[in-house]
C-alpha cells in the first residue's frame, strides 16, 4: 500500500474515529445510569436482584453469633417473606462504610463504634439505627474453670503475676500470653497490660478461626490459657470459662485508649439499615427492625452451626420450626 | 566434549572469584568507613528514630477526606463512580448470562469451549468439573466467581495487552515499564487490598480492580516479550514486501508472538484466580467468600467443600490455555503445508456443531425448567472431611511416643530456629544489614540490583517499621530455608524417577491452586496459634514450586555431558553432584528466587493465624479501616518483597554465563 495516503482520506478517517469514540462514549454513558453524576452512595451488588427477584443484602461478621442472626434472618426473608437474600462477610468497620454505601443493607449485631456512628447517622445520614438485637455483648479475659478450680485466687487480676509462668509459650517470650483474636474485634488488651504493669505478652491469634482452635487444643489437654473473649459465645458451652475481674468499668474510663485501665463495658447490641433501605425497604425492612431475641436463642443457632456443624441454613430451619412464637411477633 | 564442559565449570568459579572478591572489597571499605560513622551517630542497633518519616495524619487525613467527600467531589462522581458502575454492570451482565445459561448450558459451553481449543479429553474433563462444583453445592458461588473472573480477566488482557505493546514497540516505553512491571510481579497480593478498598469500598469492583492490578502485568511482560522476539528475517522480508508499519503489526508481529500472548492469558486467569480467592476478605463474593466463612467457624469441611470448585476451576483453565498455546505450532504448520481451505472448512462446520449443541442443550434445559442446580444432587463432603481432621489433629498435636507431637515441634521450631533468627536479625546494627543485603544482591546481580535492594530496605527504615519488617524477615528466612530442603531432596528424587514424578503431579497441582486460607486451620490445628503456623503455611505454599523447577531444571541438563560423565564411571551420586546440579544452576537459582517470593507471599497471610509482623498490621488496616498502619504495612512488605527478589535474583548475564 502506498504510504504517502490521501491527506484528505486520512482527515476524514481521523474524524470519523472521533465521531463513533464519542458515540461509544456516549453509548457507555446512557447505559450507566444516565449521563451525569454516578452516586457512589447508591452501589448495589452485582450479584442482587438475580432474575428478578426482590434481594436484600446482608454483612455477615466473622464470629458465629453474628452468622446466627443473618441465617435465620435469611430463612425468614426466603421462606416467609419471599426475598432472596445474599450475604457478604466484612469486617467490622469496612461493613459500616459498605452500609452507607448501599452495597449491603443492613448490618444485625454491632458492638459499638461511635466514631462511626458519629459519621454515618449522625452526619451524613446514611445509616438509619434499627434498634437493639435483645442480646447484650461483654468482653472480657478469661481463664478455663477446671484452672479456676486449682488456683481459685486466679480470677482477681492482682494474682495474674504470681500465675505468669503457667502462661508461658514460645510466643510469648518469657512472660505470660494473653491471647487476642481477630484485628478487627474491639480491644483495650496491649493498653491494659501496659497499665496494669502486668507480666504478660499479648499475642495475636490473627482471627477468630485461629483463636478458637488453639483454645480448643489447650482445653483437651487441660493445659492453663489467659484469653480475650466475649458473651454470647457458643465455646463456653464447649470450653466452660471464667471471666478474670479486671479494675471495674466506669463511665468515660476508656475514653483515651492509650490509658485505659478499667474492664470492658456491657454493650447492648445493635442493628444498623442503610438509610435508603430503611425508608424504601418495604417488608424486608420492618422485619429487620423488629428482629429481636435472647442471648439463649442465639446461643442455640451458634451451636448448631459450631458445633454441630450444620450448615447456617439447616440450623435456622431447626430453630424456626421449633420457636414459632418468638418469630410470628417479628413478622406482624 | 566432557572434558571442555568439565574444565569449562571449573574454571567459571576461578573466574568469578576476582569480581565477586573485588566486589567484596569495594564493600568491605565502604562498610569499614561508614559503618562506624553511622554507629557513632546514631547509637542502638535498631534504625534511628531521626531518620523516619511518619505518615500516620498526612494518611489519616487523606482517608477522612476520601471517606467525606465520596459522595459530592467530582473526582468520584465523574470518575470513580463510572469506573465502580461499569464494573457492576459488566459483573452483573455476565452473571445474569450464566444463570440464563442453566448448568446445563454453562457446563455444554465450557465442554465444547474445551473441546474446539484442546480435544475431547480436555472437553470432558471440564464437563466433569463443572458437574463437580454442582454437585458440591457450590453451583451458584461457581457462577458468581465466574462472572466476577471473566470481567477481571477481560480487563487485564486489555489492559496488559496495551501496555505490552507499548512496550514492544518503543524502547523508552520498555525501559520505563520493565522495573513496574517486574516489581508488581513480586509483590504479595495482600499488600494491593487496601488502596483500592479506600477508593471504592468494600464490594465487588474493589475486588475486580485488585485483581485487574494484580493480574495485569504478566500479559504485559509477555506481550513486549513477544512482540520484541519476532524473528529479525521474517519482519524484515515483509517490510520489503511494503507493509506499512501497522501491517507489520498486524499480519507479522502479533501473530508470530501468538505463543507468547496465549502464555500470558494463561498466566492471567490463574493470577486472576488466585486473587479471587484472597479478594473475598474486601467482599469479593462467590467462592472465595464461602471459604472466608467457613473457616470463621473453624468447618474445614465447608472451606474444601467451596475450595475444591476452585481448585477444578484453575487446573481446567490452566490446561485448556495451556494447550491452546502448545498446540498453535504444529497446527499453523500443517495448516501452512497445503490443504488449508479443506482444513478451516472442517474447522468451521465443527465449530458450528459445537454452539447448536450448546444452544440445544440450554434450550432443552431450559424449557424443562431445570436452570438452577437440582438441590437433591449435591454430595455433603463437609462431615467426612471434618472427622478425618479431628481425627489427625486429635492423634498428631501431642503426646505421639519418641517423636513428639506437632505442637511440640511448633515449639521448638520457634524457639530454637524463629526466635534466634529474629533476634539475630534485631540484633545487628541497621547499617549492618544493609551492607549485608548490598553484598548478597551485588554477589548475585549487578551494582543496578543491589541498589534497589539496600533502597528498598532503607525504604523500610524511613517508614518506622524496622522491627516488625525484621520479624517478616526471620520468619521468610526459616521458611524458605525449610522449602528449599525438603523442595530439592524431593526435586532430585522426582527428576531421578518418572513414576514418583507422576505420582507426585496432581499433589502439587492442588497445592498450587487450592486457596492457601484453607490450609491455614488445620495448619493452627496442627501446629497452635503464632509464627510456626504461618512458616508451615509458606513451606506447603511454595513447595511445589521449587520442585517442578528443580526437577524441570534436572531433567534438561545436557544428556551428552550426562552420558559422557557415565562413561567414565561416575556413580550416581557422583553425576549429580558434578555434571548435573552444576549444569542446573541456573533453574535452581530460579528455584530460590520463586520460593522466597511465594513463601513472602503467604507469610503475609500468616498475619491471620497468628504470624503477627507486617501481615498483622495489613490485616489489621484492613479490618479497622486504618490506612495509617494498613498502607505503610503494605508498602513495606512491597519493598521486603523488592529487596528479597533482587537478592535471589542472577543477573541475566550471569545466567547465560551458567548455562
Amino acid at each position: 500500500m502506498n504510504r504517502a495516503m490521501n491527506p484528505a482520506r486520512g482527515a476524514a478517517r481521523t474524524v470519523t474515529r472521533r465521531t463513533a469514540l464519542i458515540a461509544a462514549g456516549a453509548a457507555t454513558c446512557s447505559l450507566l445510569a444516565g449521563c451525569g453524576a454516578a452516586d457512589m452512595t447508591k452501589q448495589a451488588s452485582p450479584f442482587a436482584g438475580a432474575q428478578g427477584a426482590k434481594t436484600v443484602t446482608l454483612s455477615v461478621q466473622s464470629w458465629v453469633g453474628a452468622q446466627s442472626n443473618v441465617a435465620v434472618a435469611q430463612y425468614l426473608l426466603e421462606h416467609e417473606l419471599g426475598y432472596r437474600v445474599d450475604t457478604v462477610q466484612v469486617d467490622e468497620v469496612p461493613a459500616w462504610d459498605a452500609l452507607s454505601q448501599g452495597r449491603v443493607d443492613a448490618i444485625l449485631e454491632d458492638w459499638g463504634h461511635p466514631e462511626q456512628e458519629q459519621r454515618y447517622v449522625k452526619d451524613k445520614k446514611t445509616i438509619a439505627p434499627g434498634g437493639g438485637l435483645g442480646v447484650t455483648g461483654h468482653i472480657g479475659w478469661y481463664v478455663p474453670t477446671y484452672l479456676v478450680r486449682q488456683h481459685p485466687d486466679i480470677t482477681d487480676w492482682h494474682n495474674l503475676d504470681k500465675y505468669a509462668s503457667l502462661f508461658r509459650t514460645a510466643e510469648s517470650g518469657g512472660k505470660g500470653q494473653l491471647m487476642d483474636g481477630s484485628p478487627s474485634y474491639v480491644t483495650n488488651d496491649k493498653a491494659l497490660v501496659n497499665n496494669l504493669k502486668l507480666n504478660y505478652q499479648v499475642v495475636f491469634a490473627g482471627s477468630e478461626a485461629a483463636q478458637i482452635t488453639q483454645i480448643k487444643q489447650f482445653a483437651k489437654e487441660k493445659k492453663p490459657f489467659l484469653t480475650y473473649w466475649y458473651a454470647p459465645q457458643w465455646l463456653f458451652k464447649k470450653v466452660p470459662m471464667t471471666e478474670v475481674r479486671l479494675p471495674p468499668y466506669k463511665e468515660g474510663c476508656d475514653a483515651d485508649a492509650a490509658k485505659v485501665a478499667c474492664s470492658y463495658p456491657h454493650t447492648p447490641l445493635q442493628k444498623y439499615l442503610n438509610a435508603d433501605f430503611a425508608r424504601r425497604g418495604g417488608k424486608a425492612a420492618a422485619f429487620l427492625k423488629k428482629f429481636r431475641w435472647t442471648t439463649e436463642d442465639q446461643n442455640e443457632v451458634s451451636l448448631m452451626i459450631a458445633d454441630q456443624k450444620l450448615t447456617p441454613a439447616e440450623a435456622a430451619k431447626r430453630w424456626v420450626d421449633s420457636h414459632p412464637s418468638v418469630w410470628k411477633k417479628w413478622l406482624s | 566434549m566432557a572434558t571442555i564442559t568439565a574444565s569449562a565449570l571449573r574454571s567459571t568459579p576461578g573466574a568469578l572469584r576476582h569480581p565477586a572478591l573485588r566486589k567484596l572489597a569495594v564493600l568491605a571499605v565502604l562498610a569499614a568507613v561508614l559503618g562506624p560513622l553511622a554507629g557513632a551517630h546514631w547509637a542502638g542497633s535498631t534504625w534511628p528514630h531521626e531518620l523516619t518519616v511518619d505518615l500516620t495524619k498526612p494518611l489519616t487525613g487523606a482517608s477522612t477526606w476520601i471517606i467525606d467527600n465520596r459522595d459530592s467531589h467530582p473526582l468520584f462522581l465523574y470518575f470513580f463512580g463510572y469506573v465502580s458502575n461499569a464494573v457492576v454492570i459488566s459483573v452483573r451482565a455476565v452473571y445474569l448470562f450464566l444463570l440464563a445459561a442453566g448448568w446445563a448450558g454453562v457446563t455444554a459451553l465450557g465442554a465444547a469451549v474445551a473441546w474446539r481449543v484442546a480435544g475431547v479429553r480436555l472437553a470432558l474433563g471440564t464437563a466433569a468439573a463443572f458437574l463437580a462444583c454442582g454437585l458440591l453445592g457450590m453451583w451458584v458461588p461457581t457462577m458468581q466467581t465466574l462472572a466476577l473472573m471473566v470481567v477481571a480477566v477481560l480487563a487485564s488482557v486489555a489492559v496488559g495487552a496495551l501496555l505490552g505493546l507499548a512496550a514492544g514497540l518503543s524502547d523508552r516505553m520498555d525501559r520505563a515499564l520493565r522495573p513496574v512491571l517486574d516489581t508488581m510481579q513480586v509483590l504479595p497480593a495482600f499488600a494491593y487490598l487496601l488502596p483500592v478498598v479506600l477508593v471504592f469500598g468494600i464490594g465487588v469492583p474493589a475486588a475486580v480492580l485488585a485483581t485487574v492490578v494484580y493480574a495485569a502485568p504478566p500479559m504485559a511482560r509477555l506481550t513486549a516479550l513477544g512482540l520484541r522476539g519476532a524473528d529479525a528475517e521474517v519482519l524484515e522480508a515483509v517490510e520489503s514486501l511494503g507493509a506499512t508499519g501497522r501491517q507489520r503489526l498486524l499480519t507479522a508481529r502479533i501473530p508470530l508472538a501468538r505463543k507468547e500472548l496465549l502464555l500470558g492469558l494463561n498466566q492471567t486467569i490463574m493470577m486472576a484466580l488466585s486473587m479471587a480467592v484472597i479478594a473475598s476478605v474486601i467482599g469479593a463474593g462467590g467462592l472465595g467468600d464461602r471459604v472466608y466463612q467457613a473457616l470463621a467457624s473453624v468447618d474445614v469441611g465447608a472451606a474444601l467443600a467451596a475450595g475444591i470448585p476452585i481448585v477444578l476451576l484453575a487446573v481446567v483453565l490452566d490446561r485448556v490455555t495451556g494447550a491452546a498455546g502448545g498446540a498453535s505450532p504444529a497446527r499453523a504448520a500443517s495448516g501452512a503445508s497445503g490443504s488449508r481451505e479443506r482444513r478451516g472448512a472442517r474447522a468451521r462446520l465443527g465449530a458450528l456443531a459445537a454452539v447448536a449443541a450448546v444452544v440445544a442443550v440450554a434450550l432443552v434445559a431450559r424449557l424443562a425448567g431445570r436452570l438452577d442446580w437440582p438441590t437433591g444432587w449435591t454430595v455433603a463432603i463437609a462431615e467426612p472431611v471434618n472427622r478425618a481432621v479431628d481425627w489427625m489433629t486429635a492423634h498428631l498435636y501431642s503426646g505421639v511416643p519418641y517423636i513428639g507431637g506437632t505442637a511440640d515441634w511448633a515449639g521448638h521450631f520457634t524457639t530454637w530456629v524463629l526466635d534466634p533468627v529474629r533476634s539475630g536479625l534485631q540484633w545487628l546494627p541497621w547499617w549492618s544489614v544493609l551492607f549485608v543485603v548490598a553484598a548478597l544482591a551485588w554477589l548475585i546481580g549487578t551494582w543496578r540490583t543491589a541498589l534497589t535492594a539496600v533502597l528498598a530496605m532503607a525504604a523500610i527504615g524511613v517508614l518506622g517499621v524496622w522491627q516488625p519488617s525484621l520479624d517478616t524477615l526471620s520468619q521468610v528466612l526459616a521458611a524458605v530455608a525449610v522449602t528449599l530442603v525438603v523442595g530439592f531432596a524431593t526435586g532430585i528424587a522426582a527428576a531421578r524417577s518418572d513414576r514418583f514424578e507422576k505420582l507426585l503431579r496432581p499433589v502439587l497441582d492442588v497445592c498450587q491452586t487450592m486457596p492457601q486460607f484453607v490450609y491455614l486451620i488445620p495448619v493452627v490445628a496442627l501446629f497452635g496459634v503464632g509464627r510456626a503456623p504461618a512458616v508451615a503455611a509458606a513451606v506447603v505454599y511454595a513447595l511445589p514450586a521449587v520442585v517442578r523447577i528443580t526437577a524441570q531444571g534436572l531433567r534438561q541438563v545436557d544428556p551428552a555431558a550426562m552420558e559422557s560423565a557415565r562413561s567414565l564411571g561416575a556413580t550416581g551420586g557422583q553425576q549429580l553432584r558434578q555434571v548435573q546440579l552444576p549444569l542446573a544452576r541456573p533453574a535452581l537459582l530460579l528455584a530460590v528466587n520463586q520460593g522466597v517470593v511465594l513463601v513472602l507471599a503467604v507469610v503475609i497471610i500468616g498475619g491471620l493465624v497468628g504470624g503477627g509482623a507486617l501481615g498483622y498490621q495489613v490485616v489489621f488496616g484492613l479490618a479497622q479501616g486504618d490506612l495509617a498502619t494498613g498502607l505503610v504495612a503494605g508498602v513495606a512488605i512491597v519493598c521486603l518483597g523488592l529487596m528479597l527478589d533482587r537478592v535471589t535474583q542472577p543477573a541475566r548475564r550471569d545466567a547465560r554465563k551458567g548455562a
